[in-house]
Order: C-alpha cells, then structure tokens, then sequence
C-alpha cells in the first residue's frame, strides 16, 4: 500500500483536532502517523497526517477533509516536491560490550546521546523516515527499551506555502 | 441594545426569519423559553410530546418548506433525544438548527445534573456543531449555523449553549438573514457532453440533490431534450411530478421494474444530487454494466463514493444542468424509447391486480383523496415502501420520508411539521410498528389542530423485517409478531382525535370522506394482511437479474 502526506491548515481553536480524527474514525481511514503544531499564524493550526491506501481512498480522505468546517486549506504532499522529516528518541541498552559499537553506528547516522546512564542511553534522530526505520534495525541487536516518534513533518519545496490565497 | 443571551437567541432566530420553532422546555434552557414568552408576537414555538417529536417536526418542516428547520431543547436527556432526529436530517441531508440549552459555563466537566457532552455526541452526525462559551459572539454564531445548514449540500448544524451566556447581556445589533454560500459552478463539462452525445441509451438518475438545488425543472427539461427516462431514489421523490410521461418511478431494492431495469440497460447514466446508496445500487459490481455514469453533485466526496464514476461534475446541480442543456443538442432515441415502453408494459402487466384490502389499492384509492400538493409523510417499513411506488405527486417537496436513516417513529413529528409548513392538510401513512414508537406526538397534533389523515396500515407484525424472514430467515418470525392489543382508534380518542376502523376499501372511502375534512388529526386504523410483500424486490447484495418480482409459496 502506498502511503500519503497530507498537510492540513485548520483553525486554531480547542476541539479542531478532534473533529478531523473523528472523521478519520467513522470513514474507516486508518492513520499512520500525525502531527499537530501552531503555525506562523497564530490563528492556524498545521496538522501533518500520513496513511495508507491507494488513491481513491486518498482522494476521498482529502474531500472528506475539505467538507470540516474548521478546515482552512487541504495539500498534497509527494516526496518529490516536499521535504520530510521526523523525529525519534531511541533508549537502548548501555553495556560494556556494546558502548562502542552504539557509539559508531549512532556517529553514522548523526544521532545525538541526550541522556546517558551506565545502563541505557538515549539517542536523538531526525531525518526521513527510511533512515529512522535503518536506524531502529540497526540498535534492535543491542537491545531497544524504548522508542518515541514525532511522526512526520512535511513542507512543499519552493516559495509556495499551504497558507496562500486562504 | 443590551439583550440577555437568551433574547438574543430569540431575536437572531426571528431576524433569520425563523417564524415557527420546535422544541420542549427543560432547566438549563429556561431563560430561552422566557423570551420565547416575550417576543411570543413575533415568533411561534410548538410544544411536542418528546424532544425527538420535535426535532422530526423541525426536519418535516424543512423538507416542505426548503427552509431551515429549527428545534430547542434542554441539556442532558432533552439533548440527547435530539440525537435521532439530527442522525436523520443529516443522513437526507436536510437544513437544520438545533439549539441546546447546558449547564453554566463554570459547571461544564463535572458531570453536574443534566450535563451532557452534546456537541461531542453530536459530532458525526451534523455538518459543523459549535459551544458558546461567550455571549459576544452568540449572535454570529447562530447566523453561521444557518449559513452552513442551508449551504452546499444542506444539512443540521448544533449549538450547545450553557446556561450563564443565555444570562450575560451583550449588544445586539439586527443583521439581514443570511444567504447560503455561493452556488458553485462545476468547471468543465465537456467530457460529460460528449458521453451524453453519443449516448443511445441514456438515463437520468435523480435525488434528493435535486430538490434542495430546486432543479427540478431542470430535470424534465434535460429528458425532453435527449429524449431520455427519468428514475429517481427515494429522496428523489416528488421532484418530478409521478403522471410525467418521462417518470418512471423510483428505482433500487424496492423500485419500479421499468426505473430499476431501463437503469440497468441504459449506456449513460446521467446522475443529479444523488449518492449511490447500497439501496439503490444492489450489487455494485453488477450495477448498470454498461453504462457510463456522469455524477452531478455539489459535494465532492460523493464523486466515486460508492460507484466508479465515468465523469464527476462537482457544483450545484441546478447550474450544471443548466449548462448541459445549453450544451447540448436535441437528440432522439426511438428504438430506446420504444425498449422503454416494453419495459413499462412488463411493468403493468406484473402488478398486483388482486381485489380487496391489498397495499396497492389502500395507497391509490388514498390518491383520489389528494391535492397535486398535499404533503405525505411515512415512517419507516412495507408502508413506506408502497407510499414511495403507489402514491402519486404532483409537486416538489411533498414526499417526507426518512431515508437515509429509515427512521421509525419519524412519521408523526415530520407529519405535524410538514402540516405547519405547507399550510396544507397532510396525510400520514405509518404502519403500527412504526407509529407504536413515537405516538405520544398525537397530542401536539390534537393541541395544534394540526390537520392530518393519518393511514395506519395495521398487519399486527413488523413488516419489512418479517418480510425479510420470510425470504431469507426460513420463516423464523424473530419478535416480528406483535400480538398488542392496541385499540387505535380508541387511542386516537383517548389523544382527543378522531378514528375510524377500515377493514374494507369501501370502509376506507367512507373514513377517507371524513378524514378529509375533520378539523384535527383523524387516525384511520386499516386493516392489512400480514402476508403482503413489498415487490419488487432487489435481494441484499443481488443485481437486476435476481430481482423478485412475485413470491410463490
């Protein structure tokens, strides 16, 4: 199944965002990740929704989401004409054995260590998400205690911006 | 001039040219009703039974009217009554506001008495739902709400409102009655032009779309042009008058043969404001095989819902069609015209003839009775279905069914508010399962001297579901078989209306000549064997080759 990036402008007011995941509820569209943050615009929300199906399904999810009241603006995001990127905080075990090991591969894929025991450390990674998913195989042999991901973020290249002609 | 909330609410809906209301009064909506007291020469409120009689008064009233319907009730169990009737406007997609008294601002999220989380309840039932938690901006909010129910593809619109900013005064300043969004205009129809062009076999498909756009008129004059048949799905009904010569009826599950078979053979299906219902459709897979489907609808996300579309126009059916007819070129089709006709004459010869009380002749001998534009409302079951094949229509905006939903108990409140709209007598057809469900809404008929000829059509089971145990349950008739011993008419006198038994057609014509013109509600109880079907009949999941059109033993 192919996946979607769709960003969403929506107003900023309490409640939004329930009415956007409860229409992802009753359609049946299954979310893969999303994320929700205030824009430049502080009367704006950005909601960054990514998930599966083929194009119909996509087609229907973005008319679906044009009918919310409460939603400004609807855009396609394709990895060609967008950047994205997003976070993971990775816990792995700390052992003797492995801390140099941990180390190069962290030093690799420019991960920080942003908490450090002489159990577990933490490391920090942005990217894609193709990297983060290597990444994550790569710390599975030294053991994973947990693992937190931002979902993804996206914006169109260029000059355009989802906010115009709002 | 500084207003209370409440006044407020009042004024904006008499300033939105809301000039009857529904509802029923309860704690936190009480300063509501005060100025409902006050400002009692400029607006009218009608009292129902139950909160659920009112919202499907205020549904009944829309659909008649093609104006908002408007319904108040209290927080907590006056809200959550609400609910069906909301599910059932949304689902037809009828223009609707609903007012909610709540608790105060400052109580909201404790669980105190009577307070309930509406909005969230409501959420995916209505087009867009609001809680106003300051009176500055009360006003604009419910001119929004009107806005958006009456815009696009029409719909309810909720606002919950506590009690402390029905009390806190604010300025009022009196605006104009909103109108609804502009009308859009699909962007380019040449592609659907060239389909219908080349069409020999077309067909016009309609729905309730049609009638919230008020293109009706559009509609026969798209048939003549091309020289095309015209079906419809429920809600479609009244939309173009039934003696058309270019009707065929509805078509689907329960349609008319001629409708669900010319929509089976046709190559171009020209459809208008309507979304491809599993109960219009059958089988998808096997729905109309060769015909190229052209879908008009002014909501984008009906576009290929449900059925692969040849060619999607998104905008105002109304405006469309006008642009199609500008379009396009007169054509005829003899050959289609005269496979219609065979199909019209299969039709006729496989209806049911019997003599004596069989749905068909209780529903045309009730057609005698009727004016081009009395309104009928029905529940929901076997005698809704007959009402939608047998009844005839001679104006828009005069069938009030539930569709979508298929509410029972939907009837009687869509009834008195489809009276109060039309100005006109109007006639309930039920069955007893469904008017068993919301019967009490008989006093504020009788309260209102509401004029409706209410036909009971009593089997003493539930219909459509035994007739579906019948079919596919091997006759286990699960909890089907009523066994009351209701008295109706009784009942109806007891309510303070009048009623008549009917066990034969000539009993019916004699209750039919004093039903149509008693003052009130006359109940006729009328007799029905429980073994009449609904026919034709699409099995669930069939296509147009496993139609039933007679059930042996």
């Amino acid at each position: 199944m192919p996946g979607h990036t769709i960003a969403v402008l929506v107003k900023n007011e309490s409640g939004v965002l329930n009415r956007v995941t409860s229409m992802f509820r009753r359609r049946q569209f299954n979310i893969s990740s999303l994320t929700v943050s205030e824009t430049e615009n502080e009367k704006f929300s950005r909601i960054t929704i990514t998930c599966e199906g083929d194009s119909d399904l996509q087609t229907q999810i973005i008319n679906q989401l044009c009918k919310l009241p409460d939603v400004c603006k609807v855009q396609e995001l394709t990895g060609c004409d967008s950047v994205n990127c997003e976070l993971m905080l990775i816990k792995v075990q700390n052992r003797p054995e492995t801390r140099v090991d941990i180390r190069t591969a962290a030093d690799a894929f420019k991960a920080e260590t942003v908490d450090y025991t002489s159990s577990s450390v933490i490391m920090r990674i942005a990217g894609d998400s193709k990297r983060i998913d290597a990444f994550i195989e790569l710390m599975k042999e030294f053991g994973i205690l947990e693992i937190c991901r931002t979902g993804i973020v996206s914006l169109q290249r260029g000059n355009k911006t989802i906010s115009e002609r709002i | 001039m500084k207003l209370s909330g409440a006044d407020i609410i009042v004024k904006t809906l008499i300033e939105q040219k809301a000039e009857t209301v529904f509802g029923y009064p309860g704690g936190q909506i009480l300063n509501v009703y005060d100025s409902l007291y006050k400002y009692q020469n400029e607006i009218t409120h009608i009292l129902s039974a139950h909160e659920q009689g009112a919202v499907h008064a205020a549904d009944g009233y829309a659909r008649v009217t093609g104006r908002v319907g408007v319904v108040i009730s209290t927080s907590g169990p006056g809200a959550t009554n609400l609910v069906t009737g909301i599910a059932n406007a949304y689902l037809d997609s009828i223009p609707l506001v609903a007012i909610c008294g709540n608790v105060p601002t400052y109580n909201l999220g404790t669980d105190s008495f009577q307070e309930i989380d509406i909005t969230g309840i409501t959420l995916p039932i209505t087009k867009h739902n609001y809680i106003v938690t300051d009176v500055s901006t009360l006003a604009d909010t419910i001119r929004d709400a009107f806005r958006l129910a009456k815009s696009g593809r029409p719909g309810p619109v909720l606002i919950d409102v506590p009690k402390d900013v029905q009390t806190a005064q604010y300025e009022y300043e009196p605006a104009p009655p909103v109108c609804a969004d502009e009308k859009k205009e699909c962007e380019d129809i040449s592609e659907a032009v060239g389909y219908i062009d080349e069409s020999q076999r077309p067909f016009i498909y309609f729905g309730g779309g049609v009638i919230s756009a008020g293109a009706e008129e559009e509609i026969t004059k798209l048939a003549e042009l091309i020289d095309a048949p015209i079906g419809c799905s429920l809600m479609g009904i009244s939309g173009v008058a039934t003696n058309h010569p270019r009707f065929l009826g509805m078509q689907g599950m329960h349609g008319h043969y001629a409708s669900s078979v010319a929509m089976h053979h046709a190559d171009c299906i020209i459809s208008c404001g309507v979304r491809f219902n599993d109960r219009a459709t059958g089988n998808k897979e096997k729905f109309a095989p060769t015909a190229k489907i052209i879908h008009i609808d002014v909501d984008s996300s009906e576009l290929g819902k449900t059925v692969k579309k040849a060619c999607a126009l998104n905008g105002d059916v109304k405006l469309t069609l006008q642009r199609l007819i500008s379009e396009l070129k007169e054509k005829k089709h003899p050959e289609w015209a005269k496979t219609v006709e065979e199909y019209k004459k299969t039709e006729q010869e496989s209806l049911d003839r019997r003599e004596g009380m069989t749905a068909r002749n209780v529903i045309t001998t009730l057609n005698r009775y009727l004016d081009a534009d009395t309104p009928i409302a029905t529940d929901v079951g076997q005698h809704q279905m007959w009402t939608a094949q047998y009844a005839s229509f001679g104006h828009t905006r005069r069938f009030v069914s539930s569709g979508g939903l298929g509410t029972m108990g939907f009837g009687l409140g869509a009834a008195i508010g489809a009276e109060m709209g039309s100005g006109k007598r109007t006639v309930l057809v039920t069955g007893d399962g469904s008017f068993g469900m919301c019967l009490n809404e008989l006093a504020t008929a009788v309260s209102n001297n509401c004029k409706i000829v209410i036909l009971l059509m009593n089997n003493g089971v539930l219909g459509m579901v035994r007739q579906w145990q019948t079919l596919f349950y091997n006759k286990h008739y699960s909890h089907t078989v009523l066994g009351r011993k209701t008295d109706f008419v009784a009942l109806a006198k007891a309510f303070g209306a009048c009623g008549m038994t009917a066990d034969t057609l000539d009993e019916l014509r004699v209750a039919f000549d004093k039903a149509f013109k008693a003052d009130g509600p006359f109940l006729i109880d009328c007799a029905i064997d429980k073994d009449e079907f609904v026919l034709p009949m699409l099995p669930p999941g069939g296509s147009m080759d496993n139609i039933i059109t007679k059930v042996g033993e």
